[in-house]
């Protein structure tokens, strides 16, 4: 049996190294436009990725799972903020699996 | 510190909880698999104070059920968090350059999706006060839910860790989408990016991709076709 602990400290340090390099590293606004374009498109198309169809697949059924998703979109789309958003989803899978 | 600072250590502190909340929840899954590994509390708790990450922690954890070499370890994390090294390099432009190494590496130590996803959602720079307060409240959320999921991982019932579970996501959604509204490239990148996702998750082969390394690929696909065709002209504020 490998030590634990040995697993822990090679995770926690490769995780370090990748998260911290290219924010140290990086230290001027980068004037490529190429590069700024693609920095700049990279958040909203990587959160969108890992939501979709991850969501429906995260709960108990599909359809209390796309129920989160479309209760979630309707009240983004309205500018709700996040904790409103994020709890009625929640809250959404959890009447639904309630009833189902 | 200035008032302006102290402001921004409470707006990060305050977007921070809903992350928290969502965190404890995925944690506490987390810590079943940690549980299932054969590992004890403090070393899930360990685990995921040091390292902030689902994807590759759940990976990583088991592999050590499996007991595989080391080196498998190291790969597994990158592979599994190479996405930061991207969430990263976006980062780096939301930081005035005159923010010395040691805020950029306390910054760089909780790259997460989500603390990613509200510091690029901040207008104009990222004040480091914002994130480090975003930090504060959401790194307890992630290591105790791990540690209560390794105690008592069956005992919560399942319908409540289901409902709990869809909360990161709706964070995202509250992320993407009113940028949606005001952006039409964003929008059509927003859909393209769910219909691309769900493709890739159903069709042979790329399915058989790992979760993380399929986000990569697409990301890049994506995000690198929308700067060919629509380059971003705005400057100063990302």
């Amino acid at each position: 049996m490998r030590n634990p602990y040995v697993y822990i400290l090679i995770m926690a340090g490769v995780s370090f190294i990748i998260r911290v390099l290219p924010l140290t590293l990086i230290r001027k606004p980068i004037t490529n436009r190429f590069l700024r374009s693609f920095l700049y498109y990279v958040p909203y198309v990587t959160l969108s990725v890992m939501t979709f169809p991850a969501i429906i697949h995260a709960t108990g059924s599909v359809c209390s799972g796309a129920a989160a998703l479309i209760t979630g979109i309707i009240l983004a789309w309205k500018n709700a903020g996040l904790l409103p958003v994020a709890a009625a989803a929640c809250a959404v899978v959890l009447i639904l699996e309630a009833f189902l | 510190m200035t008032v302006s600072d102290r402001m921004e250590w409470q707006n990060g502190m305050k977007d921070g909880i809903p992350i928290g909340l969502g965190y404890f929840a995925v944690a506490f899954s987390l810590g079943i698999a940690a549980r299932n590994a054969g590992m004890t509390p403090m070393q899930g708790f360990l685990a995921s104070l040091s390292t902030n990450a689902s994807a590759g922690e759940y990976a990583v954890f088991t592999l050590i059920g499996q007991n595989a070499p080391y080196l498998e370890c190291a790969v597994m994390t990158l592979i599994a968090n190479a996405r930061y090294l991207l969430m990263s390099a976006s980062l780096s432009q939301k930081l005035h350059p005159s923010v010395p190494s040691w805020k950029r590496m306390i910054i760089g130590f909780d790259v997460t999706d989500e603390l990613f996803g509200i510091g690029i959602a901040r207008k104009g720079w990222l004040n480091p006060a914002y994130y480090y307060g975003a930090m504060l409240v959401s790194i307890p959320g992630w290591a105790f839910g791990t540690l209560l999921g390794v105690i008592m991982g069956n005992l919560l019932p399942a319908r409540i860790v289901s409902a709990l579970s869809v909360a990161l996501y709706g964070m995202f959604l509250a992320i993407v989408i009113p940028p949606s509204r005001e952006n039409k490239i964003i929008g059509a990148l927003v859909l393209i990016s769910f219909l691309l996702s769900w493709l890739s998750s159903v069709l042979p082969a790329v399915s058989s991709l790992s979760s993380g390394t399929r986000t990569i690929i697409l990301t890049v696909l994506i995000s690198g076709t929308a700067a060919l065709l629509f380059p971003h002209e705005e400057s100063g504020d990302m």
